[in-house]
């Protein structure tokens, strides 16, 4: 035996985990308690996501690590690193190379397969948190399917903002029954929800995982006159031109000049290398990287 | 006639002590009930019991579903008594924030009752809060803003309009005019009365205040003690009362 | 209409030693339709009681009170609430209403709560109002603050918009002028017309012997008083 356990966690752990992962697989957007570990990294920094991705690696995956989109920011780097360290897996950027995927905050632009899995750090997973502050409440609405608040929140929005202004953590309906935060992803993402790969959900602070299985219906909550649009900023990425991914805003200079580009760098970085410029890029070179 | 609602044989206890027992009574569609005592006589026990936030330790509460019938409220599922409670009852509480959710608008507060039962088109949302917010005399123009920024006597009519926005056949009050002004309280008993002609209702108020029965209530009831101590007509309770309790009560009102 | 068979009433006062105060014994009286009888005696003869008696204010010990098929003295309150909607109607001295309804409403509640359509009540609201010589102007205000001879006639327009077939009237021309009272027993006339069952109390002696057809003493029932 070698002197740590795969992936930091100890086996009883992951068995616990992995019981949670399949009661929350076996009932689609259920939030199934878990005993949350202590892990070395602070509450709001994916303790969640990374108990569930330690629960379901294997020595054979590789795993790709993204926070709002780009794989290279502190929150995912260390992510990746601490996977590196602990279960030495193989670890890359490219979407389509992944078998394992823990994302903050987005869904890859790329289609996932079936033999993917995405993993999702969720902050609060109580979509009726912010109208009903008691625990034993919510419960007790989700139990007895009483969903009526969350539509009192989208009303809230209309009446104040004239539409639908809630542009991420959007609720949805999961497989005609439960009511589920899909974490803060944008809104653009919620279409994405229905997919051929297993999304596993881990709030490590608020000590809850949950799941949508593959193919899972997941409809997002709207009014007959006011239909779910999946909005994005209109425009193109300026990098590499795509017009269908979601694109971070950035301002460039004090004259309030701004480019738009992917958020999913691995999206946008594919695209160039295939020779997609957008208004203000230029075509990749091969030793930028 | 089947009585909306049938209280049998209905006891309450808080560990040794009694909340309320042997409690019977029918009421009947268009009905208005009263029920009268001091603080402790167990009349907001029994409330809680008749609108299932209690659980009674014994005896039935049926009421007449629009499904099936009668139904024992008590041994009926969660669920079905929570529908009900939702659709066919409603609860006006003494205080207007324990009825309301204060950081949703007025249109919010009312409209959450039609979306929990399933109405998904703003706009009819809207125009059904509005004219709700008209019938408890609310202007259109103040949909939009919290209940924190109303005033007492608006808290309450509001707390009325989200009650009765779903066309509830039987409204429990728990001290209705608690803690207003007396012009206040004309106007909502005023609105209370109408409302419970036109709509046909059948209501239960607890209160202390022997004034508000006598305006709203066709029945009387009056408890002592956890036990009901004297019941009939309002006004033949008032005016002719047979228990010594009662007559106590009755000469203990100030005239004006 | 109305049978009163051998009713008796007394009080309990349990906070003033339980005395027991026998008040009425074995009265007894028969009204037909179309008749109307006046119940006279002095003061505390028990005119009132009985007339509270046989609306269902006060309880009946003993004996029966029967308006059409129901016994009152043992009737559920919800048997007397539908028997003050559709056929016993009772014009007391005061007037009883909610703050703030306006008087046309107060008259015409009789008639909306059995179910007549809100044109037709008020129409006949403000029919009888004007026949009573209220001001038009009035009509929006609520009662509370008018005049007791206003607030009688207000009193006396709503127990005669609905046409019940029994009706108890305590002193319904106190306090009217000459022409209102007029008009008040013209109203009681055509009630009688449409042979409606009438007891009354009028202390105004040449209004009782316009309108009544007999006179029950009550004092021969008054325990203490009677000769």
């Amino acid at each position: 035996m070698s002197d740590y356990n795969f992936a930091y966690l100890d086996e009883q752990t992951k068995r616990m985990i992995r019981r949670a992962i399949l009661k929350g697989l076996a009932i689609p957007g259920y939030q199934v308690p878990f005993a949350s570990r202590e892990m070395p990294m602070p509450y709001g920094w994916g303790t969640g996501g990374v108990q569930v991705s330690a629960a379901v690696l294997t020595p054979e995956d590789t795993l790709k690590v993204i926070d709002q989109g780009a794989d290279d920011t502190t929150n995912a780097v260390s992510i990746r690193r601490f996977f590196e360290k602990t279960a030495g897996v193989q670890v890359t950027e490219a979407t389509t190379d992944a078998s394992v995927i823990q994302t903050r905050h987005r869904i890859p632009e790329q289609d996932l397969r079936a033999d993917q899995i995405l993993v999702y750090q969720v902050p609060i997973p109580e979509p009726l948190r912010f109208l009903e502050p008691s625990e034993v409440e919510t419960r007790k609405m989700h139990s007895l399917e009483e969903y009526g608040l969350m539509h009192v929140k989208l009303y809230e929005d209309i009446s104040q903002h004239g539409d639908i202004a809630t542009a991420y953590a959007y609720p949805v309906k999961v497989e005609g029954r439960y009511v589920m935060d899909p974490s803060p992803i944008p809104k653009f993402d919620n279409p994405k929800l229905e997919m051929a790969g297993i999304q596993l959900f881990g709030a490590g602070r608020e000590q809850r995982i949950y799941a949508i299985p593959p193919y899972t219906q997941v409809v997002s909550l709207d009014f007959d006159d006011y239909p779910f649009q999946a909005s994005k900023a209109d425009h193109a990425c300026d990098l590499c031109g795509a017009k269908d991914s979601y694109l971070d805003e950035l301002i460039v200079d004090d004259q309030g000049g701004r480019v738009f580009m992917c958020s999913d760098t691995d999206y946008c970085s594919t695209r160039r290398a295939q020779g997609h410029v957008g208004a203000q890029g230029s075509p990749i070179q091969e030793d930028a990287a | 006639m089947t009585p909306l609602l049938q209280v049998e044989n209905l006891a309450k206890f808080y560990g040794p002590r009694i909340g309320c027992t042997d409690v019977s009574l029918d009421l009947y569609p268009g009905e208005v009930m009263g029920i009268v005592g001091e603080s402790g006589s167990g009349k907001s026990t029994l409330l809680n019991c008749l609108a299932g936030h209690l659980t009674p330790d014994r005896g039935a509460v049926r009421f007449d579903t629009r499904a099936d019938g009668l139904r024992d409220t008590v041994t009926m599922s969660e669920p079905e008594r929570r529908m009900l409670s939702r659709t066919d009852w409603a609860f006006v509480h003494q205080h207007a924030r324990d009825g309301l959710r204060m950081n949703v608008s007025a249109g919010g507060n009312v409209g959450e009752r039609l979306m929990a039962v399933n109405a998904r088109h703003y706009g009819a949302i809207r125009d059904e809060a509005i004219d709700w917010l008209g019938r408890v005399e609310i202007t259109e123009d103040r949909i939009d803003d919290r209940p924190t920024a109303f005033s007492g006597g608006m808290q309450q009519r509001l707390q009325i309009a989200r009650n009765l926005v779903t066309g509830p056949r039987l409204v429990f009050m728990d001290e209705p005019t608690g803690g207003l002004d007396v012009s206040v309280q004309a106007r909502l008993l005023d609105l209370l009365r109408s409302l419970v002609r036109e709509m046909n209702l059948s209501a239960i108020i607890v209160t202390h205040d022997l004034a508000v029965v006598r305006l709203l209530a066709d029945r009387l009831m009056v408890m002592k003690d956890g036990h009901v101590i004297e019941t009939g007509l309002t006004d033949q309770v008032l005016d002719d009362p047979q228990h010594a309790y009662t007559q106590l009560l009755v000469s203990s009102v100030l005239q004006v | 209409m109305i049978s009163i068979e051998n009713v008796s009433k007394s009080f309990v006062l349990h906070n003033q030693g339980a005395a027991n105060i026998s008040v009425m014994q074995a009265a007894s009286l028969q009204v037909a339709p179309g008749e109307c009888v006046a119940l006279t005696g002095a003061s505390g003869a028990g005119k009132s009681t009985l007339m509270r008696m046989i609306y269902g204010n006060y309880l009946t010990e003993t004996g029966r009170i029967m308006i059409g098929d129901v016994d009152v003295a043992r009737a559920a309150p919800r048997e007397i609430i539908q028997l003050r909607r559709r056929t016993l109607g009772y014009v007391s001295q005061f007037l009883r209403v909610v703050p703030r309804v306006s008087t046309l409403d107060v008259v015409a509640e009789p008639l909306l709560v059995t179910g007549t359509p809100q044109d037709k009540a008020l129409r006949t609201a403000q029919d009888l109002l004007a026949r009573l010589n209220i001001p038009e102007r009035l009509w929006s205000l609520s009662p509370t603050t008018f005049s007791g001879g206003e607030q009688q006639r207000v009193n006396i327009a709503r127990g005669f918009s609905y046409p019940y077939p029994a009706l108890l009237l305590d002193e319904p021309t106190a306090s009217l002028d000459p022409t209102n009272r007029a008009t008040v027993l013209e109203m009681i006339k055509e009630a009688k017309a449409r042979d409606a069952a009438i007891i009354g109390i009028f202390h105004d002696h040449a209004a009782r012997d316009a309108i009544c057809d007999r006179q029950v003493d009550m004092t021969q029932y008054t325990p203490g008083l009677a000769a």
